[in-house]
């Protein structure tokens, strides 16, 4: 049990949550500044940036893309999504308490006895029971999506950049955070120049 | 694969993820079409009507209506039913046919999926009002813990429909709502006015678009995909149970499960039909809900519709294999007794105008499949007349037989009904875009000219 919540709650969940990470010596680095971020035309530029700053030695990165990219996540080295296993435990929960609500208002706290009938009847209980199954694995995954992906969040720093608009029409863009260890402010900005982006910015905290 | 390549295109050649959003995020943020104003006031106009009736049946209870003993379900039950089945069709293709990665659902999943919620939202009222004393129904209804110490019954099917039924509509709500975060997303940067951006920008919760959004998101809506497929077998299997638990003679048939199912899905595709024929042609989408939609649509509404014909004969064949008197009248009663005219209605509009759909000249053409759609939305309301109404009002007991004749309150809830379906249909299409922006852009982005692979597909018109 303790292993399943330590999964559920081990940091790196909610990679864009948190404190930045130790700030490097020396105050290279501006402390209002959150990440940088480039902007890739297609799919596969992004992929390529993303291969080139991994090889770099570069790990706390978020991509946006307009549309789903099956191999983005791994590529990234986000890991597996917590999602199906919220929704195994909300199933759980609801044919527990589905089946328990029948139970307990049919056989101890109203028992009716009509025609004989068994109190535990158990087998007209099982619509509900599946319903309730239904859901309530229906609402884990809905909750579950919205709280691993920690939303609802009003503001985030990347809206701050202007061009992000188009990340939901058809641009691709990766951000390096600041809270990376290997992240020099000048350096970053001027590698990520490299990866063949149209455009490179700041992103302010 | 010729035949492959003689259908039609999902969506009109050169797309690219950045028209496809601009094109269908441009229907909600342009300004209102005149047509809008008009169609928005007839349907809200209507809605008052239900309300109207509400607060009439409120003050003087379901005596306003035509039902009597032993008719005590009348066209309160058979609009519940013929609601609930419409709203099956969403779910369908937005669950089953994402499992089944039929990528044509891509373009006609969102509206279905609204349509499903406000059909929904329709037959809920029938199944609240028809219970006489709403203040009652809620103990009567909902387990909650009550002053009197009472709980319901959970062996009864009318339970079971209680849980099916708000388990759908919570889950098509979710489902759907889900399915509109990215695009919602897609509008607040899109919107240039305040109230939009801030509005949007709300619903739409925070949502970027990153790699850990998608991924979650992805796993959420596939298994949430999942949960919906037995989801919706099971609401209308629920609804059949409603009937067929009883002994009343035309209800007790171990038929109706996968009948009602069947009707269920032929009805909810003749809706989605009905809805989309105009929708296309007023916001200019035919290059996204193509030909190609359509004549699938009409594949499965010929092939449902066959599964429904194979019902009702099934249904006159246990009649004389079981050699159960009663069952026999039900039969003899329902085709040549006082409301036999409309069994006659019912053949001829869901067994006979469907068979139309077996030429393809008839799946080519717009108004021919319209008019199909109508003609199979009417003969599933008769269907659910045919069930309810034929078999309850001469059962067992010749001294208990009587005729049931629907009032002008009967009426007027159901005209109330559509009204309420239409003024919520009409809010979306004019606030929530109609067509899935981000599942578009995956299907545009193999025509995108700047992906490496498709290169030579740029120079296409």
């Amino acid at each position: 049990m303790k292993g399943i919540l330590g999964r559920l709650f081990a940091r790196g969940v909610m990679p864009e949550f948190g404190t930045p990470g130790p700030r490097i010596a020396g105050g290279e680095l501006p402390a209002h500044l959150y990440g940088v971020i480039a902007e890739f035309a297609n799919a596969e530029e992004l992929l390529h940036g993303v291969h080139e700053v991994r090889k770099d030695g570069y790990q706390v990165m978020e991509a946006y893309t307009p549309y789903p990219i099956e191999e983005l996540n791994d590529a990234i080295g986000h890991g597996p999504s917590r999602v199906p296993l919220l929704v195994l435990l909300g199933g759980i929960c609801g044919a527990i308490f589905g089946f328990g609500l029948q139970y307990w208002a049919s056989v101890i706290e109203y028992p009716l006895n009509i025609g004989g009938r068994p109190y535990n009847s158990w087998v007209s209980f099982i619509p509900i029971t599946f319903e309730c199954t239904i859901l309530f694995a229906g609402i884990a995954a809905v909750l579950g999506m919205l709280v691993l992906n920690g939303l609802p969040m009003p503001y985030h720093p990347v809206f701050s950049v202007p061009r992000f608009q188009l990340a939901s029409r058809d641009r691709f863009f990766l951000m390096i955070l600041a809270r990376d260890p290997r992240f020099r402010a000048g350096d970053t900005f001027r590698f990520m120049e490299t990866l063949g982006a149209s455009h490179v910015s700041d992103v302010e905290d | 694969m010729s035949a492959e390549a003689d259908r039609p295109p999902v969506i009109a050649p050169g797309y690219t993820p950045a028209t496809v959003t601009d094109k269908i995020a441009a229907v909600v943020l342009r300004k209102t079409p005149k047509w809008w104003y008009a169609g928005f006031a007839i349907s809200f106009l209507a809605a008052q009507l239900l309300f109207v009736t509400m607060a009439k049946l409120l003050v003087e209870t379901v005596g306003i209506w035509g039902i009597n003993i032993p008719v005590a379900w009348g066209i309160d039950i058979v609009n519940f039913v013929w609601w609930i089945g419409i709203g099956h069709a969403g779910t369908l293709i937005s669950a089953i046919l994402l499992l089944l990665r039929q990528q044509w659902r891509t373009s006609i999943n969102r509206f279905a999926e609204a349509m499903t919620l406000f059909a929904v939202a329709a037959a809920g009222q029938f199944v609240l009002f028809h219970t006489g004393r709403q203040w009652l129904a809620v103990y009567w209804l909902f387990p909650y813990p009550n002053t009197m110490g009472l709980w319901p019954q959970f062996r009864s099917p009318l339970m079971w429909d209680v849980f099916a039924v708000s388990t759908y509509a919570t889950i098509s709500a979710l489902f759907w709502f889900v399915g509109l975060i990215p695009d919602l997303a897609t509008l607040r940067d899109r919107s240039k006015h305040w109230f939009g951006k801030i509005t949007y920008g709300m619903l739409a919760m925070g949502w970027r678009g990153s790699a850990r959004h998608w991924h979650n998101y992805e796993t959420a809506s596939l298994l949430l995909a999942g949960l919906a497929t037995p989801l919706v077998v099971s609401v209308h299997t629920v609804v059949s149970f409603d009937f067929s638990v009883g002994i009343i003679p035309g209800w007790h048939a171990t038929i109706f499960p996968p009948y009602f199912v069947a009707g269920a899905i032929y009805s909810g595709f003749a809706m989605v039909m009905t809805l989309s024929i105009p929708l296309r042609k007023v916001f200019g989408l035919e290059d996204f809900i193509t030909m190609r939609h359509l004549q699938n649509m009409a594949k499965i509404m010929l092939a449902t519709g066959l599964i429904v014909a194979y019902g009702y004969g099934i249904e006159l064949f246990m009649a004389w294999y079981s050699g159960n008197t009663f069952e026999q009248y039900m039969v003899h009663n329902r085709i040549l007794g006082p409301y036999g005219w409309i069994w006659f209605l019912l053949i001829l509009c869901n067994v006979i105008t469907p068979q139309f759909l077996w030429l393809k000249k008839v799946r080519n053409s717009v108004v021919g499949l319209f008019v199909i759609s109508i003609i199979v939305n009417i003969g599933m309301w008769f269907e659910r007349f045919v069930i309810i109404v034929t078999s309850l009002h001469r059962d067992f007991l010749p001294s208990s037989w009587d005729m049931y004749t629907p009032t002008k309150w009967d009426w007027s809830f159901f005209v109330g009904s559509l009204g309420l379906f239409f003024s919520l249909m009409f809010l979306f299409i004019r606030f929530l875009p109609v067509i899935s922006i981000f599942e578009m852009r995956t299907i545009a982005k193999g025509e995108d000219p700047a992906s490496a692979d498709t290169k030579e597909m740029a120079g296409r018109p």
